[in-house]
């Protein structure tokens, strides 16, 4: 393990426990997005490029401006008082280690890092491509169909109700 | 340590005179453990010096382009005709007070600017500058650039909220807004580059665009149907992207006084300040990148007595004076005008553009690939015009507001 990885793992840590514990939302989210981009930089420090560039792209570029227009458009950005542990942590607690119990043997499953025989796959942009698009478009295709089912779905929810005739301000 | 100076300038003269790998003669005599980091400051460097230089030289130039334009002489006090204005701007910001409202939530009021100004600086590490130059030759470059340009909006949302100050947080909402909304059409428009060149690696997409040994002129791809039309979206998206006239209503100094960056003064301006004009310079560089051939010369003849940077910088300097005419050209938009074009326009434009790149994927630079991608542009440029401008609502203006008097 090098220095920098563990640098990079100490900001994750520290951002993801920042996001839980601190009070003031918007600094929760910047918290989340210093998370996302030290997750990046691990993926990047590992040679998977395209993933720790989408990664960027997309939690950062794209989620982390969504939670800031959503702390935006519903509250306000005010700090709430409130006790920071509450009954459904037992629950938030149960998942997640659920989850890193998967996660885990995953892990143990896998090849050891430090054995030099097992060769670390360095996939280029190309063949990632190659798998996206054409061995596995189906998958890709059925995701482009749920967020078009949803986005087409925030827009209805959006839309004025017929019913109710507004009066035109011209 | 003469053989060391002798190797730097030699480095020095190989750069300057676009021979391949600079870096081989002087580096082995760096020590061992210290090779990657100097191999990576002697990359770093230049950008750090050359960009801010020319940031400095753009502001005296765009003031005095300005005042040309608007019938007035402009900065003509500093210096001989105006020229040192620069350094009586930079001296001032660095001196002024740094003031931070009270209320202002001091630590990402700090931050915010950093956070402009380091992704901005690192899109130029993907750029190819010249025919040996390219500081970090990604296969991924492309997304890369798009990927760390990404996180700028996260800067100026942060500069906006935590100035405490409602104008500061509109001008901030509007940018987000504007930038999301034509990051999508900017995005688009340079895939269709991608498409036709087959790869995101922007040395290669240079390569791509050279001239083969029996043309005349190479083959930018601003030259082809496609390529004109996405280098036109390309540079319209920009220009709202970099938050300039005539998008920059973000800054909105009638209405919103300075947006975002309301509250900040002194050095943390002018980091704000040459944030948004490296921003410009990173897009001017992926838009020659992309379209106008990188650093090939126009004539293929050309290339062998003039270096490839000179051209690189020449189209830069070409595409900023396009910027600055504009700025002094055209009104700012409205905001339901802003979006209008964006959604309603360029996105579906773009679509339709890349369409006519995979269609030239295929029918290739024929006659037949000629007529077809023309005409698919021409005619849906023609008909979403249309159906946003019915003929019917141009005519007479009408004044809602201001009534019919004398202008």
């Amino acid at each position: 393990m090098s220095a920098l990885n563990l640098l990079l793992g100490i900001v994750v840590l520290t951002g993801a426990v920042a996001a839980l514990s601190l009070r003031n939302l918007v600094h929760c989210a910047f918290a989340s997005i210093g998370a996302f981009l030290g997750l990046a930089g691990l993926y990047l420090h590992m040679g998977a490029e395209f993933v720790g560039l989408v990664q960027i792209l997309v939690y950062v570029g794209a989620v982390g401006i969504l939670f800031v227009f959503a702390i935006l458009l519903t509250r306000g950005g005010g700090v709430e008082e409130r006790p920071l542990f509450s009954t459904s942590w037992l629950c938030g607690v149960g998942v997640a280690g659920a989850l890193a119990l998967v996660l885990l043997s995953g892990l143990f499953k896998g090849a050891d890092p430090s054995d030099p025989a097992a060769s670390r796959p360095s996939p280029t942009l190309k063949q990632v491509g190659q798998r996206l698009m054409v061995e596995d478009v189906l998958a890709l295709e059925i995701m482009a169909l749920l967020l078009t089912v949803a986005s087409i779905g925030a827009i209805v929810i959006a839309m004025p109700e017929p019913s109710r005739k507004e009066e035109d301000p011209t | 340590m003469m053989e060391g100076l002798r190797e730097f300038c030699g480095m020095i003269w190989k750069v300057l005179s676009d021979q391949p790998d600079p870096k081989a003669a002087f580096l082995p005599l760096v020590p061992e453990a210290w090779r990657v980091e100097v191999s990576a400051l002697l990359s770093v460097l230049p950008i750090l010096m050359v960009f801010p230089a020319l940031f400095a030289l753009t502001t005296v130039l765009e003031r005095k382009g300005l005042g040309r334009i608007q019938n007035r002489p402009g900065p003509n006090r500093v210096g001989p005709a105006g020229f040192l204005q620069f350094a009586a701007d930079g001296i001032k910001t660095l001196t002024k007070e740094d003031v931070v409202p009270r209320a202002a939530d001091r630590v990402l009021h700090f931050i915010a600017p950093l956070a402009l100004v380091v992704p901005v600086f690192l899109t130029f590490s993907v750029l190819p500058f010249g025919r040996n130059l390219v500081p970090l030759n990604l296969d991924a470059g492309l997304l890369f650039f798009f990927a760390v340009g990404a996180s700028t909006e996260l800067a100026i949302f942060m500069a906006g909220w935590a100035s405490r100050n409602k104008y500061s947080l509109l001008g901030a909402l509007r940018g987000i807004a504007q930038m999301v909304s034509y990051e999508i059409p900017l995005i688009l428009s340079t895939l269709s580059v991608v498409m036709v060149a087959g790869t995101m690696s922007l040395p290669a997409i240079v390569d791509a665009q050279a001239a083969g040994s029996g043309d005349l002129l190479s083959r930018w791809h601003v030259f082809t149907p496609w390529g004109f039309a996405g280098f036109l979206l390309f540079l319209v998206a920009a220009c709202a992207e970099a938050n300039r006239a005539p998008f920059d209503l973000p800054e909105g100094e009638s209405e919103i006084i300075a947006g975002y960056y309301l509250e900040y003064s002194g050095f943390k301006f002018a980091l704000f300040f040459l944030g948004e004009y490296l921003g410009l310079f990173a897009a001017c560089g992926l838009g020659i990148t992309l379209f106008l051939g990188g650093w090939h010369a126009p004539f293929r003849f050309m290339e062998a007595w003039v270096p490839s940077y000179l051209w690189f910088f020449a189209k830069l300097a070409g595409l900023v004076a396009v910027f600055i005419w504009v700025r002094g050209t055209l009104p700012r938009v409205r905001m339901d005008q802003l979006m209008n074009l964006a959604w309603k326009f360029m996105l579906p434009l773009a679509l339709i553009n890349l369409f006519a790149a995979a269609l030239w994927h295929f029918l290739g630079s024929t006659p037949a690939g000629w007529a077809i991608t023309t005409g698919l542009l021409v005619v849906s440029y023609w008909s979403l015009g249309r159906i946003l401008m019915p003929p019917g609502r141009i005519g007479r203006r009408v004044y809602r507001y201001a009534g019919e008097g004398p202008a």
